[in-house]
């Protein structure tokens, strides 16, 4: 059963820019689009560890600011000729409001 | 004896013509050229872009000064000949005598002005030059200018899309019932004028224009129906008449132009024409690809090789960015004629036609023009076309069965097919010197076969040519494109974003038709760097379009923490300083202090939400951001100069402080690492850097173009300067012109190397006005962009960056 935990508003987050939520064990790197869609990945690249917060937000994909891996906001999936994938964890809108799962926290924390 | 050439008029015929001569015999001749122009030979097809601002003088040049001095042509432009002495072989120019053993008349065209009262007002011009260009560039600049345009035909057409382009208010007038009526049939006509007042164009057709208003300039046109239209601007587009007074006053024969035989002599066996201003079998010529065959004999003649002039038949491209049209032939009906035509209302596609005979004579394209060349080479070979007539309306793709895709189709034309009209070069000329001189780029292919090189519309066949002839081999980099989402490269994005005035990522993404919705990591920094760059104060940067370093102010490390580096102008600090950076490294915990190559201090390791507070502490003692992370000017390395060296000629610390002072927090294409040495010793390694300044005795020698980095190389010497003062103009606009020609992450030594250093001379050193003029540009763009960007977020701003949006402990729900 899902347990919505509120972790912001969407006005928190620059359209095309993404901020990091922490848990115990990580940061969660939680991304807005330039058409008001939200995303949550890991805020670590498989590639070498890359902050994806800080990358450049282009459609629903993000480009590491490390070595420029883009991965899809959507799948997690590196893009093009790079493989690997970073997790990726449901988010809900309500209204401005943006929530998390309280259990993927759980999950993320008891990793 | 060398024999001496002169040549009356340095346009496209008679610089083909030399171009020739040199080839075949680069000795013949001692040759003195006289252009009425201050200028030498350029593309004069081109003044249209040129007019529209979609392209820039320089990029039509032809002949540069370079070329004329290779070749040891004595230029003498600016000068109109104004006698020719038969008798003595003399010409005669501003009163100076030149004497000739041949002489050649090139002088071309003039534009016909009707002969109304008010035709001389000022602000009544033909479209002829540079000069009538320059002059509506600056009638187009006060808001809300009116233009009238008289002449609806190509070259009216033209002038008035790049009025309209440039802001202003147009209307054309046009005698005849419909626009282009020697290239086009009333439909395509119809098309062409509905397309151009889809742009707010105003077309008046059947216009007879009864005089010009005005008082001390012009006001108002008035036509006979009594209609009146205002106008700030008329420009006279209703034909061209050769330019033959000197010839006839030199009593050489003349009819409507300078009468010339198959071999391009007049009447006197010395003197040679060609051009426009020539009659050759009754017929006068206006478009380029019977001038350049006219040159090609003219320069053969001049060797004593034999050589006969051949007309041939010509085809027409408008060139107005977003109208197709293609028009050759002749199409006017007739009983022994017939038609196909093809139209598509919701495209806007118009393709007609004319047979005689089984045999195409004519054929008008709109809106889809790709076929055009495919349909002329039918024409020119008079190819009966009975067995594809059912599909010949849908174009070459459509003929024997499977469909062609567009490269399949151009490598099925046949050898002899004309590819590039302009200059008349078939397939197999460009087929076989992409293959015996190993050719790869467009660029080689227009430097070895001059297919391309003129009007630029065959581009596409060429292009196609190389990639049926090379496979995968060929890799269109002449135009390599900024990144996918779009086909253009940086220099045209750049240039589109200055003629349509593009002031925003949306917009230019919009209006340049870019294939993502929201770029990607390469086009967007680039495009937000192009719209800083050219619109200062009304531009509003777009902090999510910059690299994570640019965006921070800081600069990211492999962890994920950040480096912190305070400005040191020139290298100089003080305790004051010296104790804040200390302090700093201790509250914050900065695990690593280091003194960098550009003579600052480098403080690693600091965690992103500390930013903020280390740069408060570094701002209360004085200190702004170094930049140390930006595409933009980073240090000024300095040595003692003759404050303290015994060796010391200049100030040079000071010259280094004072210039990073002044250009301090300037966004440029990359990086820009400069420094001033006191003497030629050369301490502060100014000859590597993108800028040096090397102090002597007698001034300041201005360095460029360094590098030691991923390549190393000495600098070039840019000039002398006499006074600080003037070094820093010259450093200054040197950096403003390589921030509005740079390409997105091109140093300045890759910048000067794809411009060339003559053209860079040319601007900031030889042109004492262009140097102010970019001068001035830097200065504006400076009060926009001096402010430091630690203290904007140290008061507040992006403070979103520096902080989680959410914490959470060990989560409730697991208990």
């Amino acid at each position: 059963m899902n347990d919505w935990v509120e972790i912001g508003k969407l006005s928190d987050i620059p359209r095309r820019g993404a901020r990091c939520v922490k848990t115990p064990l990580g940061k969660i790197a939680v991304f807005r689009t330039a058409t008001d869609e939200v995303f949550a990945i890991d805020d670590q690249c498989p590639h070498k560890g890359g902050p994806l917060s800080q990358g450049i937000v282009h459609g629903a994909q993000v480009t590491c600011p490390l070595h420029n891996w883009v991965f899809s906001l959507e799948t997690g999936e590196a893009q093009g000729a790079d493989e690997g994938a970073v997790r990726t964890f449901a988010l809900r809108l309500d209204g401005e409001k943006i929530f998390m799962d309280a259990n993927i926290l759980l999950a993320v924390a008891a990793e | 004896m060398t024999e001496k050439l002169v040549v009356i008029g340095a346009g496209m015929a008679s610089g083909r013509m030399l171009e020739h001569l040199f080839d075949a015999d680069p000795g013949a001749y001692d040759v003195t050229l006289f252009g009425a122009e201050p200028r030498g030979n350029y593309n004069r097809i081109m003044l249209s872009p040129v007019l529209a601002g979609e392209k820039t003088y320089e990029e039509i040049v032809t002949h540069d000064a370079n070329w004329y001095a290779e070749h040891g042509v004595n230029c003498q432009f600016g000068k109109t000949v104004t006698k020719i002495d038969r008798n003595a072989k003399t010409v005669f120019a501003d009163g100076v005598e030149t004497p000739y053993d041949k002489l050649v008349i090139a002088t071309g065209s003039a534009p016909f002005i009707i002969p109304i009262a008010g035709k001389d007002l000022p602000g009544v011009m033909a479209f002829r030059d540079l000069d009538d260009v320059n002059n509506m560039v600056a009638a187009a600049e006060k808001p809300g200018a009116k233009a009238v345009v008289i002449g609806g035909g190509l070259l009216g057409l033209e002038a008035a899309a790049a009025l309209n382009n440039r802001g202003m208010d147009v209307v054309v007038l046009h005698l005849m019932g419909h626009l282009m009526e020697r290239q086009l049939d009333p439909a395509a006509g119809y098309l062409l004028e509905k397309e151009l007042e889809s742009r707010g164009i105003k077309i008046h057709c059947k216009a007879q224009t009864k005089a010009i208003l005005g008082e001390e300039r012009v006001e108002a046109v008035l036509l006979e129906d009594g209609t009146v239209y205002d106008a700030d601007l008329v420009v006279m587009a209703v034909g061209i008449r050769p330019e033959t007074r000197i010839a006839t006053d030199a009593g050489i024969a003349v009819e409507r132009g300078i009468v010339v035989d198959d071999a391009m002599q007049t009447s006197d066996p010395d003197i040679l024409a060609l051009g426009e201003c020539v009659e050759h079998n009754g017929m006068v010529y206006g478009l380029v690809a019977p001038l350049y065959d006219m040159a090609k004999v003219a320069a053969k003649t001049l060797t004593g090789a034999e050589a006969a002039f051949k007309p041939v038949q010509t085809a027409t491209q408008l060139k107005v960015t977003g109208v197709n049209l293609y028009s050759a032939g002749d199409f006017a009906e007739a009983e022994d004629r017939e038609e196909i035509v093809l139209r598509d209302a919701a495209a806007g596609v118009y393709k007609r036609v004319v047979l005689k005979e089984d045999k195409i004579v004519g054929a008008v394209l709109y809106g889809e023009t790709g076929d055009g060349a495919w349909f002329f080479d039918l024409l020119k070979r008079a190819e009966p076309i009975t067995e594809m007539r059912d599909t010949l309306i849908f174009g070459q793709a459509y003929q024997g069965g499977a469909q062609l895709d567009p490269t399949a189709a151009v490598a099925a034309l046949p050898d002899d097919a004309e590819i590039c009209g302009c200059n008349g070069v078939c397939k197999s000329t460009i087929t076989g010197a992409i293959a015996e001189k190993g050719l790869t780029s467009l660029d080689d292919v227009r430097a070895h076969t001059k297919a391309s090189a003129s009007c630029g519309s065959c581009t596409g066949l060429v292009e196609k040519l190389l990639m049926a002839t090379l496979g995968d081999a060929y890799n269109p980099a002449a135009i390599q494109p900024m990144c996918p989402c779009t086909e253009l490269g940086h220099d045209e994005v750049r240039r589109l974003i200055v003629a349509k005035e593009l002031k925003s990522i949306p917009a230019v993404m919009q209006e340049l038709e870019w294939k993502t919705s929201c770029g990607c990591a390469k086009c967007r920094p680039a495009l937000n760097y192009y719209l800083v760059a050219t619109w200062p104060g009304e531009y509003e940067d777009d902090n999510q379009s910059r690299f994570i370093n640019e965006r921070v102010h800081a600069n990211i490390q492999k962890d994920g923490t950040y480096s912190v580096v305070p400005r040191m102008f020139g290298g100089l600090t003080n305790p004051r300083e010296l104790r804040a950076i200390a302090d700093v490294a201790d509250k914050f915990n900065i695990p690593t202090v280091k003194v960098t190559g550009g003579q600052r201090i480098d403080l690693l390791g600091v965690k992103k939400e500390d930013l903020p507070g280390v740069w408060a502490d570094l701002n209360a003692a004085g200190m702004v951001s170094g930049a140390a992370y930006a595409k933009g000017l980073r240090t000024v390395k300095t040595c003692v100069g003759s404050d303290w060296c015994r060796f010391g000629t200049q100030d040079s610390t000071g010259l280094g402080v004072r210039i990073e002072k002044f250009m301090w927090g300037a966004w440029t294409p990359a990086k820009v690492k400069m420094a001033v040495s006191g003497c030629p010793r050369n301490c502060a390694e100014a000859t590597c850097k993108d800028v040096g300044v090397v102090c002597v005795d007698s001034g300041y020698e201005i360095h460029f173009a360094g590098a030691a980095g991923l390549d190393i190389k000495g600098t070039e010497v840019l000039c002398h300067a006499k006074t600080e003062d003037e070094a820093m103009e010259i450093i200054v606009a040197l950096v403003q012109l390589y921030r509005e020609q740079g390409r997105y992450l091109e140093r300045i030594y890759k910048w000067a190397r794809r411009v060339g250093s003559d053209s860079i001379k040319a601007n900031i050193v030889e042109d004492t006005e262009k140097r102010r003029y970019y001068y001035e540009r830097f200065v504006y763009s400076q009060k926009f962009a001096q402010v430091d960007p630690w203290e904007e977020r140290v008061n507040g701003k992006d403070a979103h960056e520096f902080a989680a949006m959410a914490e959470f402990g060990m989560p409730q729900a697991a208990e």
